[in-house]
């Protein structure tokens, strides 16, 4: 799969209360995550953001509690893909089953700006920046995961195996 | 080569004799758990897989305590989404108002972990039982899902790093002090991916309380679990609480280890996490004049009976601050009703706290509790997050109940000296 689509910066550490503070907790639904998505630290995140954007982030991103309300705000608002120089790990796992497209690279946050178009082809992990030409590697999720996004989230990877089970 | 504590636990339940940092394993579930925010998410998802019914309905527990009592309409619906669902399957560990509590303090206290066990919660500071010596780790929904479906799930054999702890604590330094220092010296994702092991004869001196709450904040070090060797004050309280068997496995004396981190605790200070981070930490004497608004001692970190003892016993015969309003949670019903048998609650209300039922409450925004805009507040908690416990321009300090409780009585960030 190739994503395209503008870039979003933020720093080192956000923790899943301001990718959705806990008082919006209230609801289970994406579209009403995603009003409050990144709120706390970028008030009008929610009104700017367009369909396929591309967030880039420091380290740890999505530290803090398990709330998977925080993948899915992300997802609800648009977001096509998270790059980060590294995810916590709840929130790894979360992306993972929900089927947000996430990856690490550690050199892309240096040589950008906010709004530079990237392209990014998952099943390679290769990342191009359009604006500035730059090209760069991730590593590929391992085979296990993989399954997990191309059947659509973990979810729709356990139907899939109990179906076999049973037919 | 030698397997950590945690890699034992795992190999065990994955059904092998062996396995290696960075493998992904199939491991059997002794516990999933969820709350009032997480569980609908996954019950959600649960029903979408379709099996119609769940792997053991003994091995899950459903603890509705984040936003319950429910504060509003839509808490309330949440919260009833988790209770049909919990009468659909039977499931025989339902927690309701009443008989609940903050779910990292009564899961150990009703006796439903144990040592050797694997848990997982849909809430992140499920790490909390490595204090009995399981392996039990935060997971998302979905995950919460899975488990509950089939009694299993993957995961990556996590490296570690040892925490050597040497040394006595002097004064009213804690458990939570240690912590903090230690999350204050390897930061916020210092832990990432890892599993924190504590040993060495100051990690045996720790009460087990303190123990919880060491555990329960390795989460804030970015862990994936933080555990304690089991011993003679672990099995007085696991048979104590609970009559499931339990196992006890021994790191391996040449387990390799990311890191080894020494902390000699003979020379831990009162220490204070400053907003906005649990790794901002300041040891007490270098903190400043810090005025605050709202104390509050409570949550799944320090929210137990040790908790409550200290801060009584540095509330007695005082009064709260005058521009201080004090909250205090007993984390579950046994640990409050223990405390009024104590006279510990008597003593607090009489010094103007205000006492309430179990609940994370201000701890995670949700209520009793919220704080205004420019307000200051030294609580127990665990995070300090930008809007952790209100308006964004609000702050949070973490500290321990001993000077939290000081705090109460001065109206600025003090140690328990300044008071007793
Ligand atoms: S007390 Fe706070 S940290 Fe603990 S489970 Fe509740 S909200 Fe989470």
């Amino acid at each position: 799969m190739v994503l395209k689509g503008k870039t979003h910066i933020f720093g080192d550490n956000i923790d899943t209360d301001v990718i959705i503070p806990a008082r919006y907790l209230t609801t289970v639904d994406p579209n009403e995550l995603a009003k409050n998505c990144m709120v706390d630290i970028d008030a009008d995140f929610a009104g700017r953001v367009q369909k396929g954007d591309i967030m880039v982030a420091g380290l740890n991103f999505g530290c803090g509690s398990s709330r998977e309300h925080a993948p899915i705000a992300i997802k609800g608002s648009g977001v096509s893909c998270v790059i980060a120089r590294s995810f916590a790990r709840i929130f790894y796992r979360n992306a993972i089953n929900i089927g947000l497209p996430i990856l690490e690279c550690d050199e892309i946050l240096d040589e950008m700006n906010a709004g530079d178009e990237l392209e990014v082809d998952l099943a390679k992990g290769e990342i191009t920046n359009l604006t500035t030409g730059k090209k760069y590697s991730s590593e590929p999720f391992p085979e296990f995961m993989q399954e997990i996004i191309a059947a659509g989230g973990e979810i729709a990877y356990l139907r899939k195996k109990f179906a076999k089970q049973e037919a | 080569m030698g397997m950590t504590m945690t890699q034992k636990i795992l190999a065990h339940s994955a059904g092998k004799d062996c396995v290696k940092a960075g493998e992904l394993i199939t491991a059997k579930l002794d516990l999933v758990l969820g709350n009032d925010i997480t569980s609908p998410l996954a019950i959600q998802e649960f029903e979408k897989i379709g099996l119609g019914k769940v792997f053991d309905k003994d091995k899950i527990a459903l603890v509705p305590d984040h936003f319950c009592p429910n504060k509003d309409i839509k808490s309330a619906e949440q919260a009833n989404v988790v209770r049909q669902f919990a009468r659909k399957y039977d499931i025989t560990n339902y927690f309701e108002v009443g008989q609940m509590g903050i779910e990292h303090a009564l899961i150990p206290e009703k006796g439903l972990v144990t040592a050797g066990d694997v848990v997982i919660g849909a809430d992140s500071h499920t790490c909390t039982y490595g204090a009995l010596g399981a392996f039990s780790t935060g997971i998302g929904s979905t995950d919460m899902a899975a488990g509950m479906a089939t009694g299993e799930l993957w995961f990556k054999v996590p490296d570690a790093i040892k925490v050597v702890l040497k040394g006595k604590k002097k004064n009213m330094v804690s458990g939570k002090d240690v912590i903090l220092h230690l999350i204050g010296k390897i930061g916020v994702e210092g832990a990432r991916y890892m599993s924190l092991e504590f040993t060495g004869e100051g990690a045996l001196d720790l009460s087990i309380d303190e123990r919880f709450t060491i555990a329960n904040m390795a989460i804030e070090a970015g862990a994936k679990n933080g555990i304690f060797p089991v011993d003679d004050v672990t099995l007085e309280y696991i048979n104590a609480h609970s009559k499931k068997p339990y196992k006890v496995f021994e790191a391996d004396e040449d387990a390799s280890y990311a890191k080894v981190v020494e902390i000699d605790l003979s020379t831990l200070d009162y220490t204070v996490a400053c907003p906005h981070l649990p790794s901002n930490t300041k040891e007490i004497a270098n903190l400043g004049d810090i005025k605050v608004d709202q104390v509050v001692i409570g949550s799944c970190t320090n929210g137990r009976i040790e908790d409550l003892r200290v801060a009584a016993k540095i509330l007695k015969g005082k009064k709260v601050h005058k521009n201080v309003r004090c909250i205090v949670f007993p984390a579950t019903q046994k640990i409050y009703l223990d405390a009024i048998s104590e006279g510990l609650i008597q003593t607090l209300v009489e010094a103007g706290v205000a006492v309430s039922t179990p609940t994370c409450g201000p701890c995670l925004g949700g209520h009793m509790g919220i704080l205004a805009k420019g307000e200051k507040c030294v609580a127990t908690t665990n995070r300090n997050f930008i809007g952790r416990m209100g308006h964004i321009e609000s702050e949070v300090y973490l500290a321990s109940p001993a000077v939290a409780a000081a705090s109460a009585v001065t109206g600025k960030i003090s140690a328990p000296e300044e008071v007793l």
